[in-house]
């Protein structure tokens, strides 16, 4: 059993390799139904983001346990634009591309830590966790 | 991997038989909105029921499907949503607004045969 798992995000089929991963990681420290399916649409957007903004980028998903609970992290990096006003992208319907702008705010309602660090012209990561049955 | 679209009467149904990537997505909305024409389909189907995703652009992506047929003159109603799915794309903030939507194919096409009825009955 394999505890990491990094998948390149350059292309839209690459989005649905990161989900998939996700699932099996998440679903080897005990997540299930309801849970599998926020974590691999959570993954979608912040790959989805990557593409979008970015062109290209990485998704690191690791297993984590933390005083015997069982969780999954997911990083996001990229080293695209940045973003400039972080605050105002995680507003709902906040969007500067062609998505539907729920991308970074409903992510983060899908998960029990979300974090987002980005610096102009260097890139941007978006650090989230979940919890097997939730709280932070 | 292409979705196979089957013709039934005067609907055209869309089975998705596995994860689908944007470009499927698309594809889809592009053989769809030419299989209605071609079979002069009254409604179309989608069946979602084996997604265990929809992120922003399927959801977008099947909007844009109902919107377009309907232009072409067919109804669209989405079928087989999964519960799990449902609440992502709740929390999500995803909607499906001015879009039919029925719990699996055999409601799916109860509800096309009642439109296409009640707009016969209008006098087309």
């Amino acid at each position: 059993m394999d505890t990491e798992s990094r998948v390149t995000i350059h292309s839209p089929t690459d989005i649905v390799t990161a989900r998939q991963e996700v699932r099996r990681l998440a679903s080897q420290v005990g997540f299930d139904g309801m849970d599998l399916t926020v974590v691999a649409t959570a993954v979608s957007e912040v790959a989805r983001n990557i593409i979008e903004y970015a062109v290209s980028g990485e998704i690191v998903i690791r297993t984590l346990s933390d005083a015997g609970r069982p969780g999954i992290m997911m990083v996001a990096t990229d080293e695209g634009p940045g973003i400039p006003d972080i605050e105002q992208a995680m507003l709902d319907g906040f969007s500067t591309s062609k998505g539907l702008g729920i991308g970074l705010p409903g992510a983060r309602r899908l998960m029990d830590h979300f974090e987002v660090r980005s610096q102009i012209g260097r890139g941007t990561t978006v650090i989230m966790k979940k919890w097997l049955q939730g709280g932070e | 991997m292409q979705v196979p679209i089957l013709k039934q009467g005067p609907y055209v149904i869309a089975s998705i038989q596995a994860a689908l990537t944007d470009d499927d997505l698309l594809q889809l909305r592009d053989a769809l909105v030419e299989q209605v024409g071609r079979h002069r389909s009254r409604g179309v189907i989608v069946d979602v029921t084996v997604l265990d995703v929809m992120d922003s652009f399927a959801v977008r992506t099947v909007r844009d499907i109902a919107h377009m047929t309907r232009l072409r003159g067919a109804e669209t109603v989405i079928v087989g949503i999964q519960p799990d799915v449902a609440f992502a794309m709740v929390q999500l903030g995803l909607k499906l607004e001015g879009i039919a939507c029925a719990l699996d194919l055999e409601e799916g096409l109860a509800y096309l045969d009642q439109t296409s009825r009640g707009s016969a009955g209008r006098g087309h």
